[in-house]
């Protein structure tokens, strides 16, 4: 394999300390590398940005409710230019939902190279790896979904940890899937009967427990499981007035826990899109930002880490495995709204929603996640993803980081409102002058990601070892002054290396590149009793077999990395 | 000892059956019998391995012989009519696995075809009522846990998906439908007094073509408004009545085909069943869904959607991906004449299109990829045999409610013969051939 | 020669299905595909008796089916072929830019053809494109 030296860039590296540092980086058979020999190509990369390849915490880019939104919205695709394939590269198109080729392109472009797909309903698993398989370039795992699957709710119920960790471990190899994820704990399956539960102490509908014990006993069981990413929640009452204090009781339940794994996690709980969850206010009315509160809290507890979900103001599309939300959303906005609930495991739902800045509410979204990034003291535990494609889409992320950096860009925008003056007024982001820079920048795309993944050991930095995913971005930050560089430069990689193989040459995508899917085979001890609940649910109330439910068939995951865990007592 | 093979999908319809067993002969070459299929499926079994099979590909010959010809020369034959036409017309996709579907969208993007399937005279409407007003909906084993109000809109399941209701829909006992049939009240809406409607607690004799005022009225009645006395042929009080039984149920599942699909109205009958589900929703539970016709129509629609971004219709002829059912639909492309050459594979449109869309694949340069002798293969100018999905090669397929089920090869096809996956590849690459790429 | 009117509905029956998997060359799928389910008035109104060929036609085509009794009851006026080709000579092609063809609620008429010869679908079909037979 070719080995290449990328040479005079200024390099930023948090894990290793190097903070804009001209410094060569060099790659040789797939990985970083100390040095390499005279015969290795050069891509000069003086007055560049060099980073390692970027990763993405949360995004909804694979799977059944990402493809309805695909189906359902062709007008989306007239959003963004549909691009002809050209040399490598196959047709690719949509703007919130684009197709898998456009979302390895466009991952690629802004020089990312692992995405973890944020919820795969275990019973669609088969179709998450589909769109991961066809999606090139970028390396991928995906998120089971536990907070509202009856065997869960039922071991829980009966504080039964060991069964509901050998149950975790059985699905996660049935469903080849990475870690564990709850979104809208109970509230989904109450979904199942159109109610919903919007506090953690709401007991879920026959099955009587509440999203508090739900979230606890999730969280120790990934912690039983030494599993390489911390619990990842996606707590009650999204998108509500006054829901902060529902997140406070949700983080709080992680309080005391310490990490177990040997990973180089050190967080127990990981909320998500955290902006939609730090409101203030009872109604759309007095609504206003608490971002104040939540980054408060995150910043003390140094078990927690979170990403923002932060709002940019475009038509979008929402899709979240929080049943109940999208009806009340759809209730709000009135455009179409698709549903799925799914038997024994949890639900879904897809509404279109345009986040304008001349509704106030809107603008208050935006400035939440931006004030919650600009408080945070540690950034590597705040991390940037936009839900995609809920608060926006990822191609937005160059932008978002042009808001961070740039007092003047943010200002620019509070001036486009209509209700600049009471957006202003909600919100601590109207007299904040902090610009992070790109060293923090990289935290919260590369270095603290990588880390609350437990995937330190391969990516987020450009410590020798680890893989060969090096992003070289067309910006000098000695001589850049106009933020409008920062969105443009990091929209559109100037090289990128995945596993050491060449994938943008000069701003062209030259490769489809070799991606892996990455998933978590836990050994725990044999559970008679868990084999015997799963066969006699796979033989009353589920309507695929047994032996019809696991991904297996290497079409599925032609390309494996698999995490080895040994849990067993 | 029996040879059996179990947990077998039965690649026929929806419904995508996977608990099938099928007793082969011990040398493991020959079906001998099917257990737990319907008739259909039963008989795709059995009927896969007759003497008369065709096995090897065919060219028509001016008097109407046909002379055998090799799978090079039928890919070379293949590649050249995609890569002549300015148009081509790639139809059907939806009686063959994922991985083949794949593969022919790498053919189409390199031609410029115009994808489509059998949504296209099945539940196209559906996807069209979808796109203006989404669609509450949910997998077949919730509505098997939870529905205890069941509606057949314009669908026939004891004769199109034979074993939908005893699997999924009326008799099984689920977690919260513990007592089976007598847990749920089965509605039936539909012209005629179909088998399925012989079963049901109430049918709706609606005259033909009418569903979208009654339904309209189901709307007027759950909000206690007024109706005139008939609609569509039905009294009021029974519209009340059955507007009341569904408001009391604590889930309400509608299940379409079809009857409101195929009847004027098409889409517009469906975007309002949808509303009629949405507003259900109001008062209690409720969700729909479409009873689809082949079992992989579904799965061509999502391999569609995550690479393209459109379920069907899909117009690649301007080297990006366009969609406007009425333009970039077979039957009009057809009829218009359109498309300059006609590519078939996993379908039967020579007899599921109306007869005037078939003369025109009859006139042009023409290729029919299908197991079977049917009167495509009765006017296409090259026939191409191949295994049969689920019963000799393996594949993904997706069910009626977007759930997919890998299928199971249980047998080996006729020797020499070819998959959908591998003669598709081959004819990539010869039209990567021709294209110079 | 006595002609009546009625509204065509097309669709799936289970026979039609399993001879369909069976070979649609095959007799069995011209008996069971090959025919029009007329209510009991209808026949009567036509002077036909069950198990007669008929033509059915209108400005879309033509085509001669074996008229059997419905089995699953009918409002009178309404006629139901199952899908295939022979339904597919008739069925009204206008998608009203739709795309889906109007394979329900198509006016044919309908007379008594009784020494007029049913096609199998292969030869059905190809007469119609114009080829050799």
């Amino acid at each position: 394999m070719a080995e290449y030296l990328i040479k005079n860039g200024f390099v930023f590296d948090p894990v290793q300390g190097i903070n804009g540092d001209k410094k060569d980086i060099a790659i040789k058979d797939g990985k970083i590398v100390e040095s390499v020999g005279a015969s290795a190509k050069v891509i000069d990369a003086a007055g560049k940005t060099v980073m390692a390849g970027g990763v993405d915490i949360h995004a909804h880019v694979a799977g059944p409710k990402v493809n309805v939104g695909r189906n359902f919205r062709p007008e989306d695709k007239k959003q963004a230019i549909y691009e002809p394939g050209r040399g490598v590269r196959r047709m690719s198109g949509g703007f919130s939902v684009p197709t898998v080729f456009k979302t390895g392109y466009e991952y690629a472009n802004m020089g990312y190279t692992t995405v973890m797909e944020a919820a795969m309903p275990p019973f669609y698993a088969r179709h998450v790896h589909e769109e991961i398989r066809d999606t090139p370039i970028i390396d991928q795992g995906a998120y089971p979904v536990f907070g509202n699957n009856w065997f869960v709710l039922e071991y829980l119920k009966n504080g039964e940890a060991e069964n509901t960790a050998a149950y975790i471990s059985w699905l996660l190899r049935m469903t080849k899937g990475f870690a564990i994820k709850c979104v809208n704990p109970g509230g989904t399956e109450a979904w199942g009967w159109g109610l919903n539960c919007t506090s953690i102490h709401d007991p879920v509908p026959y099955f009587d427990i509440t999203p508090a014990e739900i979230v606890k006993g999730l969280i120790e069981a990934n912690e039983y499981l030494k599993l390489p990413h911390s619990m990842h929640v996606h707590s009650n009452n999204l998108g509500n007035p006054g829901n902060y204090e529902t997140t406070l009781e949700t983080l709080k339940l992680a309080e005391g826990i310490s990490a177990k794994n040997d990973f180089g996690r050190e967080q127990v709980l990981h909320h998500t899109h955290i902006q939609f969850h730090s409101y203030g206010g009872t109604t759309w009315g007095d609504f206003e930002s608490r971002a104040d509160k939540i980054a408060d809290y995150v910043n003390s507890q140094k078990n927690i880490t979170c990403d923002i979900g932060f709002v940019t103001l475009d038509e979008t599309t929402t899709m979240t495995a929080d049943g109940p939300f999208e009806h009340h959303l759809c209730e709000l906005n009135h455009l179409k709204w698709a549903n799925t609930d799914v038997e024994l495991e949890t639900g879904s739902g897809v509404v279109p929603y345009v986040y304008s800045p001349d509704i106030y509410v809107c603008g208050l979204q935006w400035a939440i996640g931006l004030e919650i990034a600009l408080l945070a003291k540690d950034s590597m535990r705040f991390h940037m993803t936009t839900d995609h494609p809920n608060a926006g889409p990822f191609t937005r992320y160059p932008r978002v980081m042009k808001w961070l950096m740039s007092a003047k860009a943010r200002d620019e925008m509070f001036a486009g409102m209509k209700n600049e003056d009471k957006v202003r007024d909600r919100t601590g982001l109207s007299t904040m002058d902090r610009e992070l820079s790109l060293y923090e920048i990289a935290m919260m795309t590369r270095a603290g990601t990588a880390k609350a993944l437990g995937l330190s050991h391969m990516y987020g930095s450009l410590t020798p070892g680890l893989c060969g995913d090096v992003a070289v971005y067309d910006y000098n930050p000695e001589t850049a002054s106009d933020p409008e560089a920062i969105e443009k430069a990091f929209g559109k990689a100037a090289f990128l290396f995945k596993q050491g193989e060449l994938i943008i040459n000069d701003g062209e995508i030259v490769s489809n590149g070799n991606k892996r899917t990455l998933w978590v085979n836990v050994k725990t001890n044999e559970n008679p009793q868990v084999e015997r609940d799963i066969a006699l649910k796979f033989n009353k109330f589920y309507t695929v077999n047994q032996n019809n439910y696991e991904v297996a068939a290497h079409h599925y995951v032609p390309n494996p990395y698999v995490f080895e865990i040994d849990a067993t007592v | 000892m029996a040879n059996i093979v179990s947990d077998v999908i039965c690649t026929f319809c929806g419904t995508l059956c996977d608990d099938l067993e099928i007793e082969l002969s011990d040398d493991g070459k020959k079906i001998k019998e099917v257990y737990h299929a319907c008739a259909i499926g039963a008989e795709k079994f059995l009927h896969s391995q007759a003497e008369d099979r065709i096995t090897r590909p065919r060219m028509m010959q001016e008097d109407g012989t046909t002379k055998e010809v090799s799978y090079e020369e039928a890919a070379k034959y293949t590649a050249k009519i995609l890569c002549d036409a300015k148009k081509p017309l790639m139809y059907g996709w939806s009686s063959t696995s994922c991985e083949a579907q794949s593969v022919g969208h790498e053919i189409a993007e390199a031609v410029g075809g115009m994808v489509d399937n059998t949504a296209t005279v099945c539940h196209g409407s559906s996807l069209i009522a979808v796109q203006d007003v989404g669609i509450p909906s949910c997998t077949l084993g919730e509505a098997m846990n939870r529905a205890d109000r069941v509606v057949f809109w314009g669908c026939n399941p004891a004769h199109a998906h034979p074993r939908h209701m005893s699997r999924y829909s009326v008799y099984p006992r689920g977690f919260f439908t513990g007592k089976g049939a007598k847990s749920r009240k089965v509605i039936v809406i539909d012209p005629r007094k179909t088998d399925t409607a012989s079963l049901a607690d109430a049918h709706l004799q609606l005259d033909q073509g009418r569903d979208y005022e009654l339904l309209s009225a189901l709307r007027v009645a759950f909000r206690g408004e007024k109706l005139p006395d008939f609609v569509a042929g039905i009294p009021k009080d029974q519209i009340y009545e059955a507007a009341d039984l569904l408001k009391s149920g604590r889930f309400v599942i509608i299940y379409f085909g079809m009857g409101v699909t195929q009847s004027l109205g098409k889409n517009h009958n469906i975007d309002i069943a949808i509303a009629v589900t949405r507003d259900l929703n109001d008062y209690t539970k409720a969700a729909i869904m479409p009873m689809r016709g082949h079992y992989n129509v579904t799965g061509s629609g999502e391999v569609l959607g995550w690479q393209f971004g459109f379920p069907y219709c899909v117009d690649l002829s301007r080297g990006i991906a366009r969609y406007n059912p009425g333009e970039t639909s077979s039957n009009d492309l057809l009829v218009r004449d359109e498309v300059d050459a006609a590519f078939i594979l996993g379908s039967d449109p020579g007899a599921h299109f109306p007869i005037s869309s078939v003369k025109k694949i009859a006139q042009l340069p023409s290729v029919a990829i299908d197991p079977h002798l049917t009167p495509t293969t009765a006017v296409c100018k090259l026939h191409v045999p191949v295994a049969f999905v689920g019963v000799e090669v393996g594949g993904c397929c997706y069910r009626m409610d977007n759930v997919p089920i890998e299928s199971r090869k249980v047998v080996d096809p006729p020797e020499g013969m070819l998959t959908d996956q591998e003669f598709l590849t081959m004819v990539l690459a010869e039209v990567r051939k021709c294209k110079g790429v | 020669m006595t002609k009546i009117s009625l509204n065509l509905l097309t669709g799936r029956t289970i026979q039609q299905g399993s001879t369909m998997e069976g070979g649609k060359e095959k007799k069995a799928y011209t008996k069971a595909v090959a025919i029009i389910e007329m209510t009991p008035e209808d026949m009567k109104r036509l002077k036909v008796w069950k198990n007669t060929n008929v033509r059915v036609s209108n400005e879309f085509g033509s085509v001669v089916v074996k008229a059997v009794l419905a089995e699953q009851g009918l409002h009178s006026g309404d006629a139901y072929m199952p899908m295939g080709p022979w339904a597919n000579m008739v069925v009204d092609p206008n998608t009203y830019s739709t795309g889906m063809p109007t394979f329900k609620g198509t006016p044919i008429e309908v007379e008594v053809a009784i020494n007029e010869p049913i096609y199998d679908s292969q030869e059905l079909v190809r007469r119609a494109c114009g080829l050799k037979v």
